[in-house]
């Protein structure tokens, strides 16, 4: 990099250069997404032990799980990460009214997603589906059906503050977009964003299966 | 002597608003170092009232056994979570490493503010605890204990949950700055090996914390909603939680020693004034620490009724493990060899570490052995092994250090009279309090106890005793640190003569730490290259 992008008014007085400062970005956002995986790994490892502890009875809960709901939202998740990087896209093409247009569509299918999952959620609290001490459903076979639900609540329950978070962070990003901070030569805060995204949606992807295509 | 610096990090940018958000790692570092110290004489005088009522046989000197609990509880949180952890990498490695790299920062400078506040948040969701009706679960916070104790367990882990995040942005900060923000010409093996210790050290707070904060969120749900992940009642397991919580903690011990081997790979050849021996092992080790103590968390469960395979595995481990630190040991001796040694202050702290350390790593050993560890689990020599390595490896390396770079910091020089009272009254009062507790242990005695038999009675007086040498010693540090702030003699740009970037500006440094981009003449302990009238001055 040969100075292309001196008094950038994005450069940091303790970087020499654009390009080193969009590397450091990238690595401390895979650093990060990196701890985000395992704090899921608690998650996913409970889950495994208790599934090899009682295997039939995971298999009689999940099938209370909606597969419908669960295949639309994947379908839904899986959308806006593409809207999501070809927001990033039109960035890098210099138009401006695209990426927000991207940008807004990510974040309507980011409400999609709460909202199925709200309505999920609410079907279960009606018929007692829930954690621990206050599950109250008497419906399923097998030994500790609370703990099945401890584990779907828990795991969902942190993808979606993840979502939340998410369409925070890319709303912040829409008003930079709409304010011109955003070029082709600089856009790291919306790349990373969208890197971010796709964590939450891959591990959706792992969600999925594991919770409601049991056996 | 050079002429003070008229502008420095301490004086430009004036004012409470230049300091309170401040992006300046050096400032950062210093408000950490200010934190962490409460902290420390926080714990400390918790540990004193431990030693106090243990004094005497039959209890109820000063407080009563739940209370106790509490005291002993909060001792341990507070000297882990919120003293050893981010001592060394927040407090002096913040201040450091980027000078020792000739950057101008860390890569995130807000991001690492942000770790401060975030520390100084969770430490008052801790202070809350302690407040309100202390947590006294012991600083593991078992289950199934913890989920019924009706003390204020959620409040003091949550304030480890967020004081986790601190950990981790100082973790990624510095990752990407060793990566990043090397000196042009500066490659990895001409790092100063703090800087591989600080490096190896983030990898570790990056990639256990989470694992913690999952689990501390999991006890919190346990006790607030009853989601029953824990509870045997419920089809839960409470070793489980075990597993969870050592598989941070153990690795988080090396979060808490590899920093300290770190500065004492600093030490030893500034004031031995000769090369290090075996760079490259020194280096590499950190990183073999840091990978293997992944593997190694079962040894704190070989009675906790897991597998007897597993546990075979899990020891086999902790003595491989201890290869590494092993080699590092090795490495500072034969520095020292035919060294020119000079006994200031950070030497000596350099020493008690090499003393402290190799007992503390040794009796680990003991701990790691199958047969052994049942009769000494939950004894004094679990207490006195793990103070060996926190406190006589740690704590003495972060004194070192501490000492090291005070003229660097202040631009001033404390007094080495004191300075050398202060580290043999340490040294003193440290292994006559620990070293005691090894004995009380493998006689049996356990930890934890509020009360004790008769036969043990001298030995709990010998450590109470040292513990009273050691609070001697750490009040005159207190003393003559503090008052050579205003009133020490002024110290030149490199006091002890050493060959690390930061040793190249002026003491205190500018606020953009070098004028003009340093340039490499030696490597960070090239003492064999350089001429004599250089090393003599």
């Amino acid at each position: 990099m040969e100075h292309t992008h001196e008094h950038s008014p994005h450069l940091a007085h303790h970087f020499s250069e654009m390009e080193q400062q969009h590397e450091s970005a990238k690595l401390g956002m895979w650093i990060f997404l990196l701890t985000e995986i395992l704090l899921f790994g608690g998650l996913f490892t409970a889950y495994a032990i208790y599934r090899a502890w009682h295997p039939d009875m995971f298999y009689n809960a999940h099938k209370f799980l909606n597969i419908y709901l669960g295949t639309l939202n994947t379908v839904v998740l899986i959308t806006s990460s593409l809207t999501m990087a070809l927001a990033i896209r039109a960035t890098q093409m210099g138009r401006k009214n695209r990426t927000i247009g991207f940008l807004i569509f990510t974040l309507l299918l980011a409400g999609i997603f709460l909202v199925i999952k709200y309505l999920e959620y609410r079907h279960k609290f009606e018929v007692g589906q829930l954690p621990g001490k206050y599950y109250t459903f008497t419906g399923i076979e097998g030994t500790n059906p609370h703990i099945f639900f401890s584990i779907y609540f828990m795991m969902t329950g942190l993808h979606g503050i993840h979502v939340m978070a998410g369409i925070g962070v890319i709303g912040w990003m829409l008003r930079k977009t709409i304010k011109n901070t955003f070029s082709p030569e600089y856009y790291t805060p919306l790349e990373m964003t969208g890197l971010y995204w796709h964590l939450v949606d891959i591990i959706w992807i792992f969600l999925f299966p594991l919770l409601y295509l049991v056996g | 002597m050079e002429a003070v610096p008229e502008r420095s990090y301490l004086n430009e940018p004036k004012g409470w608003k230049s300091w309170v958000f401040t992006l300046d790692h050096k400032r950062i570092g210093l408000m950490y170092l200010f934190s962490i110290m409460a902290s420390f004489l926080l714990g400390g005088i918790f540990a004193l009232l431990i030693r106090l009522e243990l004094l005497h046989i039959g209890g109820k000197h000063i407080m009563g056994a739940e209370t106790y609990n509490q005291v002993f509880t909060l001792h341990g949180a507070i000297m882990i979570f919120l003293f050893i952890i981010p001592s060394i990498p927040a407090a002096l490695g913040n201040f450091v490493l980027p000078q020792m790299l000739g950057a101008k920062d860390v890569a995130f400078p807000r991001l690492n503010l942000a770790s401060f506040y975030i520390y100084v948040f969770g430490a008052f969701f801790a202070v809350y605890s302690m407040m309100s009706n202390a947590a006294d679960t012991g600083w593991t916070f078992y289950t199934p204990y913890s989920t019924t104790t009706n003390t204020a367990v959620i409040s003091m882990t949550l304030g480890v949950f967020i004081l986790g995040f601190s950990s981790i942005f100082t973790g990624l900060n510095f990752i990407v700055t060793v990566h990043k923000l090397r000196l042009p010409g500066m490659t990895w093996y001409k790092m100063p090996l703090f800087v591989w210790g600080l490096y190896a050290t983030a990898i570790i707070q990056v990639l256990a914390t989470p694992v913690l904060g999952i689990t501390l969120i999991l006890l919190i749900l346990e006790r607030l909603f009853g989601i029953g992940i824990f509870d045997p009642a419920m089809g839960g397991d409470p070793i489980l939680y075990q597993h969870f919580f050592w598989f941070y903690s153990h690795p988080a011990v090396y979060i808490m020693i590899l920093p300290g081997m770190a500065i004492i790979s600093e030490l030893i050849p500034v004031f031995a004034h000769r090369k290090i021996f075996g760079y490259k092992a020194i280096a590499y080790s950190s990183l073999a620490i840091a990978f293997v103590s992944f593997l190694v968390w079962g040894h704190h469960m070989f009675v906790s009724g897991q597998s007897q395979y597993a546990a075979m595995i899990f020891s086999f481990l902790t003595f491989v493990v201890a290869i590494p630190s092993g080699i590092k040991v090795f490495n500072w001796l034969a520095t020292l060899y035919k060294g020119s040694i000079s006994f200031a202050t950070p030497m000596l702290y350099a020493f008690s570490f090499l003393f402290l350390f190799t007992i503390g790593g040794l009796t680990g050993m003991f701990l790691g052995a199958l047969a052994t560890d049942v009769h000494l689990h939950d004894t004094y020599f679990v207490v006195a092994h793990f103070h060996y390595v926190m406190m006589g490896g740690t704590v003495m390396a972060f004194l070192g250090g501490l000492h090291y770079w005070w003229p660097k910091m202040w631009g001033r020089m404390y007094n080495e009279f004191w300075g050398k009272v202060s580290a043999v009254l340490v040294f003193l009062g440290f292994n006559i309090t620990f070293f005691t507790q090894f004995i009380l242990g493998a006689k049996g005695m356990p930890r934890r106890y509020y009360n004790y038999l008769d036969q043990y009675q001298p030995l709990h007086a010998y450590s109470t005793y040292g513990s009273w040498i050691l609070a001697l010693g750490f009040i005159i540090m207190a003393v003559y640190l503090i008052h050579s702030i205003f009133k020490g003699k002024k110290a030149s740009g490199n006091p002890w003569g050493g060959l690390t970037l930061e040793w190249t500006n002026s003491s205190p440094p500018p606020p953009e730490n070098f004028i003009e981009t340093p340039v490499l003449k030696y490597g960070p302990y090239d003492y064999d290259k350089l001429p004599a009238e250089k090393l003599n001055s």
